[in-house]
């Protein structure tokens, strides 16, 4: 592999202050949000490098677990600020950040102990991106899942009660709606399968051909990633709609809106 | 021997600035109510039908909401909406069990139910949603202006369609009505909302009967 200088970063950081020059230029306002994230860029990827590099160095089971759960912990925030209309209170974080550790989790551990069985099962060099990988997908995944199903539930209130009224229970006077939010959180995952290798080189592929794999070791892990993330967008949509279509009801049956915030 | 508790028995109903509301409503019953807009009705059946979470108690022959299951409560105490909802594609998908009478009791005719529910007039609506509602056999009828929406032949059409099925049923009915016309024919007790409570009234060009 051709090993980066800072030289060779300095220059691509060239190209991107050409660009905010030009839109200065351009009188496009987007030059200073463009610095700051190509500053934070640097900032953030550099530290989560020296995290990994002490995390490698010192391959603990503990270690490794905490970095999880914050990373965990960092999505189940995002999927929560992605939602217009969330659930308040505890609930609004806790049903995407619980359906994604039941998925994400699950199906990275499953990964790493049956499928790649290196010893030991938690090495940091395939845990780590691993769950990052499962997390940043799945987190898409549910954060538009629940997203489409609370909107459905404001949007089609008349509807969902007008089934109520005439003796349907919750789930039941829900169902459309909830396949519909389950078919939109898995349309990504599904769309980015249809499309590898035709439309896009997927990323981790890229990466690890420019690091010298041979190209079909590197499609081997590419396609086990693909149905990991499937599976794990699958599992924790599904996780996801079924918390948020139980807590839009009560225990009699009632559609519950005070529960969810108003943008 | 004790007496039959009766239909319906609501005690110290609460919800919002409705209440407490305390009414008994026994089978035969039709009991219309009228008030100003605003004044609480839509939000008082809403409540009967434990729709809306609310103080007090409502009881079906003698049994207590908490103990039917939701489902079934709604079931057996049928609320029309004033404004009906509809979510599958062509009318007759909306009926399941059958017909409750045949359509043309209600001025319509049966090639209606081939329709899709989007070519519907709203007066059309409006009957097909009572018929969804009876197909379900409810014992109790709350109905929020059922009429609103109809010339005056399929007013009375729909009005003797709900009579008839109410003594078929041994049914209780709630009615809530501006149409003074419509009370003295329908009803047999009328009340007025009034800052949340129900007041009694005479029924208008009528001396009581029973």
């Amino acid at each position: 592999m051709v090993e980066l200088s800072y030289v060779d970063l300095v220059i691509a950081a060239g190209l991107v202050l050409v660009l905010a020059l030009l839109s200065i230029r351009l009188h496009s306002n987007i030059s200073k949000q463009l610095v700051i994230a190509a500053v934070r860029t640097a900032v953030q990827l550099t530290l989560i490098g020296l995290v990994l590099k002490t995390l490698f160095a010192n391959a603990s089971l503990g270690w490794v677990t905490l970095l999880a759960f914050v990373m965990l912990l960092i999505a189940g925030r995002e999927v929560m600020m992605r939602q217009e209309r969330r659930f308040r209170g505890w609930w609004g974080y806790a049903a995407g950040t619980l359906s994604m550790f039941l998925s994400s989790f699950a199906i990275t551990l499953f990964a790493l102990i049956v499928i790649l069985g290196e010893d030991p099962w938690y090495a940091p060099q395939y845990a780590i991106p691993l769950l990052g990988m499962l997390l940043g997908n799945t987190m898409s995944g549910i954060a538009i899942a629940m997203d489409r199903l609370t909107h459905a539930a404001w949007e089609q209130r008349d509807i969902i009660e007008a089934r109520l009224m005439l003796g349907e229970r919750g789930d039941a006077a829900i169902s459309d709606y909830r396949r519909q939010a389950v078919r939109s959180g898995m349309i990504p995952i599904i769309n980015a399968m249809a499309a590898a290798g035709v439309v896009s080189l997927p990323g981790m592929m890229t990466g690890q051909i420019l690091a010298g794999a041979p190209p079909v070791e590197a499609v081997k892990y590419q396609i086990l990633i693909m149905f990991l993330i499937a599976a794990g967008t699958g599992l924790g949509t599904l996780v996801a709609v079924s918390i948020g279509s139980k807590r839009l009801f009560d225990e009699r049956q009632r559609l519950c809106l005070d529960r969810l915030r108003q943008p | 021997m004790s007496k039959a508790p009766p239909l319906l028995q609501i005690n110290m109903l609460r919800r919002l600035m409705i209440g407490p509301v305390t009414l008994a409503v026994d089978e035969g019953d039709c009991l219309c109510v009228s008030g100003a807009s605003g004044s609480g009705k839509s939000l008082l059946l809403r409540a009967i039908a434990d729709l809306d979470p609310h103080e007090g108690q409502v009881l079906l022959q003698g049994e207590p909401a908490a103990v039917i299951p939701a489902d079934a409560w709604r079931t057996r105490i049928g609320l029309l909406p004033p404004e009906s909802s509809w979510w599958l594609p062509q009318v007759k998908n909306h009926f399941r069990n059958g017909m409750p009478v045949p359509l043309d009791h209600i001025g319509l005719s049966g090639d209606i139910l081939e329709q899709p529910v989007a070519r519907l007039s709203s007066g059309e609506k409006q009957r097909l949603a009572l018929m969804r509602l009876l197909s379900n056999r409810p014992q109790v009828l709350l109905l929020d202006e059922p009429t609103a929406n109809l010339d005056p032949d399929n007013t009375r059409r729909v009005e003797r369609v709900i009579t008839e099925y109410r003594r078929a049923h041994k049914a209780a009915v709630i009615w809530v009505s501006h149409d003074p016309g419509q009370i003295t024919r329908v009803a047999n007790r009328y009340y007025e909302m009034r800052e949340g409570g129900l007041q009694a009234r005479d029924i208008e060009g009528r001396q009581w009967l029973n």
